[in-house]
């Protein structure tokens, strides 16, 4: 359900002139502020999230706002078992308030595994905040010192026994509102977790199997109308003539042209689309690099200006070292461009209510979005709400808001509301890509497999994971983007994936020219306990017990260090005659602080994984001239049932430390070990992403 | 296109539609009837998120046009559960949490209620084979392998208590 709209978005509204308790109800808002509250949206750099606030109901509800969104990944539930477990209340007490830009804090964006880190801290916080008040006004009302008092499951009891008061008697018809300071104290976790049992069942499952979950696409409103976009043929294509005669023509369809976007709006989606193809378009076409060029393109068109995804590191003299040591290795490694083919397509839905337009979408940067409606048609940010309902899946793919300025456009010409929804074959088009890149990689040590030297450098692939986790004393690493012909953008883990890739198949590269097992070379170059254990549990779990060179049979491993979290994955590989692999088991040990919800983290695990296989084995877009060439899902493949190995996944448990990002790091190291897989059982080195496009191993070794 | 009397019987309820008898059983049960746990994920029968029953027969319903129907009974998700009461497989991928954003849970449901309805007690084998048209992006599958084993017990179980 939507909630009433406020007069202004609260994020934009001064505390004290928030309608909390028109819209919520009576009882207690506890607000903690943006960590530097002179940023505010209005200027420039911003914090990642605005604070937190929770509503504590004089009817017993607690509602929890956080600006992040859930397209699927179990933040929702995560975050209610945090904000539950601090404020001593069953986890089906709470609910939490996502991705609602007029209700909810201000955030950058559900992107860069930092859900976990940021909001679970932010509403924690403030859930901690809101219990101390709670115990405040019940010392207030009991006559007891408030050491003397505790939370328990939804009331405040002295603890001798003596008074009891429920949360929402104390809140009863109060309108009060308590600021929480940000170092408001934390509890140690409230309920031991349980590896293996639900910590919260998602209180939705009922709705999910039976079809009643409504996603973005299932939305609508009376009398709404369908639209579709006019997009270029080929890439980089300008529209220099446009004639509209035959459209105008069409009943019940309306036009809009607003700078360069062309869109209009019929009745039903076929008449939309048959309308939009009766457009006659002009369009100025310029040269695109195909696949065989793409390389040199890339490497000859640096990005200038906005490099914002750029890091280095210089350390002793590499090339020195690289003269001095026994044994080298030179590779280049490649990943193709990838789609993230999320299972609902991109979906915008806008409804005007006098000057000011709402905006249903499955977004990730809801805040952002908003923005970009609010530029785009001109209008006060302040007219402009977006809400995320269900969403299904983006795995970074659905940042930005076009759709969501096309609709509210298209409703604002129409006065009614106006639903835009990609087909997938314009999914393929014209959402954006994880990026190609490219990736020098030279690496030299001892014969006793010691790295004393390290040289990497990443075109167009981005910075995550960059810098190695190997001790080295000599290295100089960097990266540089590029202009990319195809669009380009966020995707899980993306740059993570491909500098992993790369590294860690030169590890086993560098491993395997000195005859020292990649296991016992990664203990000895790896600087980081928690990485290590992650390897050990691997290799303990999987059996390992060095490359088994067999024929038709092989073994490999990698690790890998992402967004605080560590991961280690053994592929176990089969060849047949035909060259045909197949990926038979895949463990993984994976540790990102401490765990919330045990079974949606195992799953979040098993689904990274299963995801890493697609662009490890065959996920490639094709494209020549500026088009796309498998614009489908009969032409684009993504991992099925029979391409699933046996997957296992072990957990460790750091309750010790804040939980870390878990979407995105568990997939990282499953390509390399693939591929390092197949050389044990081959003897090919594979150096490219997709390693295995046509299914089988080259007979010869990829250069 | 051309309009034409469509008779339907979805989920036990007969519909008399006036439609084109090309458009696809998917747009119909959607737009026409409201019934949006069917889902379009592709439009060409690879992902099997539009997955519904004719007279018990899996089918992609984006790929059937509504006037090749004929007497068929459809059954969507909505029309899975009986009195409230989920069936076996709704209530094993419920229980176990089987899906994260959950968007390909009906086609996955439907399809697995067909296969158990057919073969109540399938080896991993065949399991993996009646699902191999239905894609999941987010889960990995393996949650979903668990939730069709479980169900299989629960209607076995379910059978015993009846007998």
């Amino acid at each position: 359900m939507t909630l009433a709209r406020p007069a202004r978005p609260w994020d934009r509204t001064p505390v004290a002139d928030r309608e909390y308790f028109d819209i919520l109800g009576p009882g207690l808002v506890a607000v903690l502020p943006p960590r530097k509250p002179e940023e505010t949206a209005a200027s420039g750099w911003q914090p990642p999230t605005g604070g937190a606030w929770i509503h504590v109901g004089s009817d017993g509800r607690i509602r929890a706002f956080t600006g992040k969104a859930e397209v699927g990944q179990g933040t929702r539930t995560a975050l209610q078992i945090v904000v539950a477990d601090e404020l001593r209340v069953p986890h089906d007490r709470v609910e939490v308030v996502m991705a609602d830009t007029d209700v909810c804090p201000w955030d950058m964006g559900t992107f860069g595994s930092r859900s976990m880190p940021d909001a679970s801290r932010a509403l924690g916080t403030v859930a901690a905040g809101a219990r101390e008040t709670l115990v405040s006004l019940a010392a207030a009302r009991l006559g007891t010192p408030g050491v003397e008092l505790e939370a328990v499951e939804g009331d405040v009891r002295s603890r001798d026994g003596r008074g009891r008061v429920e949360y929402q008697d104390l809140v009863r018809d109060q309108n009060r509102v308590a600021t929480v300071a940000p170092d408001a104290s934390r509890s140690p976790r409230a309920r031991p977790v349980s590896l293996g049992r639900p910590a919260a069942a998602d209180s939705a499952a009922a709705d999910v199997v039976t079809g009643r979950r409504a996603f973005v696409s299932d939305l609508r409103r009376p009398g709404m109308l369908h639209g579709t976009v006019l997009h270029p043929p080929t890439y980089g294509a300008h529209l220099t003539a446009l004639d509209l005669s035959s459209v105008h023509d069409r009943p019940g369809v309306t036009v809009v042209r607003e700078g360069d976007f062309v869109g209009l709006a019929a009745s039903s989606p076929p008449e939309a689309r048959a309308a939009m193809a009766e457009v006659r378009a002009t369009w100025q076409e310029v040269p695109q690099p195909g696949e065989r060029e793409i390389e040199s393109h890339l490497r000859t068109h640096p990005l200038e200006g906005d490099a914002w995804d750029q890091d280095q590191k210089i350390l002793g003299d590499a090339e020195a070292a690289l003269a001095r040591s026994q044994v080298t290795m030179q590779a280049t490694y490649r990943t193709a461009y990838v789609a993230h083919v999320p299972l609902e397509t991109h979906c915008a839905l806008a409804e005007w209510d006098g000057p000011r337009v709402t905006v249903w979408i499955g977004t990730q940067t809801p805040f952002r979005t908003r923005e970009a409606v609010a530029a785009g048609l001109k209008i006060p940010v302040e007219d402009v709400r977006v809400v995320v309902p269900p969403t299904g899946s983006g795995f970074g793919g659905k940042h930005g808001g076009e759709l969501a300025t096309a609709a509210a456009r298209l409703a604002r010409a129409t006065e009614r509301p106006v639903r835009v929804a990609f087909n997938r074959e314009e999914e393929f088009r014209y959402a954006y890509f994880r990026p190609m890149s490219v990736i020098d990689v030279r690496a030299g040590g001892d014969r006793d497999g010691r790295l004393a030297a390290w040289v990497f450098h990443n075109v167009n692939g981005g910075s995550a994971a960059l810098l190695p986790p190997y001790r080295v004393p000599n290295q100089r690493v960097d990266n540089e983007l590029s202009r990319s012909p195809l669009p380009q953008g966020s995707y899980r883990a993306l740059a993570a994936t491909t500098n992993n890739f790369a590294r860690e198949t030169a590890i086993d590269e560098f491993a395997h020219l000195t005859g020292v097992d990649p296991f016992a070379l990664r203990l000895m170059n790896l600087d980081d306990d928690r990485l290590v254990a992650v390897l050990r549990r691997a290799v303990e779990k999987s059996g390992w017990s060095g490359r088994i060179r067999s024929s038709g049979k092989g073994h490999g491993l990698a690790v890998g260090l992402e967004k605080n979290s560590r991961v280690a994955t053994i592929a176990e590989v089969s060849v047949d005659a035909q060259r045909r692999v197949r990926v038979d088991r895949l463990v993984t040990a994976f540790e990102a602080g401490a765990i919330v919800n045990p079974p949606n983290l195992r799953s979040q695990v098993e689904g990274a994984v299963v995801m890493g296989l697609g662009g490890a084995l065959f996920e490639a877009v094709r494209f020549a001239a500026g088009v796309v060439q498998n614009a489908r899902l009969s032409q684009y493949r993504v991992p099925r049932f029979s391409d699933l190995p046996k997957v296992e996944v072990e957990l460790m448990d750091r309750p010790d430390l804040p939980p870390s990002g878990a979407g995105e790091t568990p997939m990282i190291a499953v390509a390399p070990a693939i591929g390092n897989a197949i050389f044990d059982a081959t003897g090919c080195r594979l150096r490219t992403l997709p390693l295995v496009p046509s299914g089988r191993v080259p007979e010869t070794e990829v250069p | 296109m051309t309009l034409g009397e469509v008779s339907l019987k979805v989920n036990g309820q007969d519909h008399g539609l006036s439609l084109e008898r090309e458009r696809s059983l998917l747009a119909v049960i959607r737009t026409e009837l409201g019934l949006t746990g069917t889902k379009y994920g592709c439009g060409e029968g690879e992902c099997g998120s539009c997955t519904v029953l004719l007279d018990g027969e899996p089918v992609r319903s984006c790929q059937v046009p509504v006037g090749d129907v004929g007497t068929r009974e459809v059954t969507t998700v909505e029309g899975l559960a009986k009195n409230g009461v989920l069936n076996p497989v709704q209530q094993a991928f419920a229980d176990l949490g089987a899906f994260q954003c959950g968007f390909c849970t009906p086609g996955m449901v439907v399809r697995a209620t067909a296969l158990l309805q057919n073969n109540p007690q399938p080896s991993e084998v065949e399991i993996r084979q009646a699902l191999e048209g239905n894609l999941c992006r987010c889960c990995g599958y393996v949650g979903i392998l668990g939730a069709v084993r479980r169900a299989s017990e629960l209607a076995a179980e379910g059978r015993r208590d009846r007998s």
